[in-house]
């Protein structure tokens, strides 16, 4: 097995004569966390969508865990869809089910000779080893706060064991408290699952605490990738915006980072 | 890379029986082992893990909840069987992962009880919005200045003009129908020259402004309240009011006041196409000229049809758009809301139609307006 999870070579993206992407290449190594940072409307969530296949895109290759994205499935492969979990910004939950038939959805779909009460067994593990109580499993995502909602639909997106999960800002919208808890949890969970994960973030606190390396999109490609040190060494003037900035100063500063950067020390 | 966990029974010589796993223990194996395991239902004491090559999860999960419910032990685990056992360990509960099912008495006469009561709830909240309604509209005729005419005129073109073509289409064929059906039934008494006053007569006083209702229910009643319904979920509603804007004046009122005004032409519009589908199929089937159909239709059909069905118009357009606002504004909550309101909304306003219209039926009929 190659130590690359997600490798896209010459991604290009264009929306009628607007180009969201251009030439862009990106490699995501197995077993890290990489988290996808740029400002609006460069394309974080297209590049996303783009990897997940819901998306085509207008050229290039994407190749995720050895597969191509877009190509016809090689005979008795298994699908690639069942190897990934995506944790959409809202939850994405279903609306109709409960937050354990939401985690049932994929098993069901997959696996669909399992016997139920496993199936309901795994989805109550499921659930409370993304920190939700026990009877949440019960309840309807409208029932839900915005964060456990979050969580729920991280269970779901963990339901097969895959080896690569994508969030898309799971942060965004939480309290510092819960931000913090999520963070943790994606931790804790990266490195008991052994989980590749591609994360789109602004969070500043998240990108010092867990990310292994950034990625920053920008001029619609990627021009750097590296720990935030490694960034901060680049001479690009919007990653020195993005974490000199007030806000990321005081990220530095809480997770203890030494950035003696002429563009930090300046300020 | 194994794709299956194959297990196996050993009894040593103090009569302890193993059941040992080997192969691939993880999400896509467990099922077919769960099954095999309920099925033979082994008895142990002890649960041999060490050929199992990997792991995930789920196969954590089935290897501890069957050494759990066996009461045997686990051994021969590797360093990440451990950890992932050790994690699922903290994850088993009791609560049920399904919502609490009431009894049948309860769903019965419970769910009865608040159909009743909700009702009666709903009646008055219906009133409530009436009164809302009708005391914006006096808000607005005192100060003209408040009336929204770009929003007006826009639901008038949505409601009216861009409905033209299938309303036109639906009635040329009502038309049609009806004369060809009428004339079927009268030939046989050598009448067929009534298809005219039949066709005429039943346009103009029924079919027109009831049928473009049913249309003008299901086009623009069900936007009504998809649109409200989603701004509201948006929030968008709420933004309205914080700002000072009325939502009842800038949303609701320029569309019920569109689909007044265009109701009683477009049922006009309806009756008269409907005449002409009802002249050209008599012009093929029944001999009688188009033009002498139209000119005959001047002679027979009185013009108090006109009015009975200009009458009707504008109370089933404030029906049908009041209704749409109504439920749009009652969404609350999630995205199904927005599919169910809108359904209530083209029901509940078809239903009420054609309950008025029979109201109108016999109430003109006693008033001599024959």
């Amino acid at each position: 097995m190659s130590d690359i999870a997600i490798r896209i070579t010459g991604l290009a993206n264009h929306f009628g004569s607007h180009a969201v992407h251009q030439g862009l290449d990106l490699e995501v190594r197995r077993g890290e966390i990489l988290g996808v940072v740029g400002g609006s409307g460069t394309g974080k969530s297209v590049l996303m969508r783009s990897i997940i296949g819901l998306q085509q895109p207008s050229e290039g290759r994407i190749e995720v865990l050895g597969h191509e994205i877009g190509a016809e499935r090689a005979p008795g492969d298994v699908d690639i869809r069942s190897r990934w979990g995506v944790l959409f910004q809202g939850g994405a939950l279903f609306s109709t089910l409960t937050v354990a038939e939401n985690v049932e959805v994929p098993i069901k779909e997959f696996y669909p000779d399992m016997a139920v009460e496993l199936r309901h067994e795994i989805a109550r593990y499921k659930v409370t080893l993304t920190g939700l109580p026990d009877e949440a499993g019960a309840k309807y995502p409208s029932e839900l706060s915005g964060g456990m909602k979050k969580r729920a639909g991280l269970a779901r997106a963990l339901a097969l064991d895959p080896e690569l999960l994508f969030l898309d800002e799971p942060t965004a919208g939480l309290d510092p408290i819960g931000a913090a808890a999520f963070d943790d949890l994606t931790r804790e969970l990266h490195e008991t699952l052994g989980l590749t994960v591609f994360m789109i973030t602004h969070d500043l606190d998240t990108l010092h605490a867990i990310c292994d390396r950034v990625a920053v999109l920008a001029e619609k490609r990627v021009i750097a990738v590296g720990t935030i040190p490694e960034l901060l060494a680049t001479d690009h003037p919007w990653i020195h915006e993005y974490f000199g900035g007030p806000r990321g100063r005081m990220a530095a500063v809480s997770y203890g980072e030494a950035l003696d950067t002429p563009a930090l020390t300046k300020a | 890379m194994p794709a299956t966990c194959d297990f196996s029974l050993a009894t040593d010589a103090d009569g302890a029986t193993t059941l040992a796993l080997t192969g691939a223990l993880t999400i896509a194996t467990v099922g077919g082992l769960d099954h095999a395991m309920r099925r033979a239902a082994p008895a142990f004491v002890q649960l041999d893990v060490a050929g199992v090559q990997e792991w995930d999860t789920a196969g954590a999960w089935l290897a501890w909840r069957l050494a759990r419910d066996a009461g045997a032990a686990l051994v021969g685990g590797n360093a990440q069987a451990e950890r992932l056992i050790a994690t699922v360990k903290q994850c088993s509960g009791e609560a049920p992962m399904a919502p609490p099912v009431p009894s049948l008495v309860d769903r019965v006469f419970g769910a009865t009880g608040a159909a009743v009561l909700s009702q009666a709830h709903q009646s008055l909240v219906i009133l409530s919005f009436f009164g809302a309604m009708v005391s914006a509209l006096g808000g607005v005729l005192r100060h003209p200045g408040r009336i929204r005419w770009i929003a007006l005129v826009r639901q008038m073109q949505l409601v009216g003009i861009d409905s033209l073509p299938i309303v036109g289409l639906m009635s040329f064929l009502v038309g049609v129908v009806i004369a060809q059906q009428g004339a079927v039934q009268l030939q046989q008494f050598g009448a067929e020259i009534y298809t005219v006053n039949l066709t005429g007569r039943i346009s103009l006083r029924e079919l027109g402004v009831l049928m473009t209702a049913i249309m003008v229910a299901g086009r623009s009643g069900s936007a009504f309240a998809a649109q409200i319904g989603t701004m509201k979920l948006t929030e968008e509603i709420d933004a309205m009011r914080t700002i000072g804007v009325s939502p009842m004046e800038a949303l609701i009122l320029p569309r019920v006041m569109a689909a007044v005004f265009m109701m009683p032409l477009l049922g006009i519009y309806s009756a008269l196409v409907a005449i002409v589908g009802g002249a050209t199929i008599s012009a093929f089937t029944l001999g009688i000229p188009f033009f002498n159909f139209l000119s005959r239709v001047q002679e027979v059909v009185p013009l108090i049809d006109l009015w009975v069905g200009a009458i009707k118009g504008p109370v089933f357009g404030l029906i049908v758009a009041m209704t749409g606002c109504y439920q749009g504004m009652q969404v609350a909550g999630s995205s199904e809301e927005v599919g169910l309101r809108t359904t209530q909304a083209v029901v509940q306003a078809i239903f009420a139609v054609i309950v008025l219209d029979a109201f109108f039926a016999v109430f003109f009929s006693m008033v001599g307006w024959i």
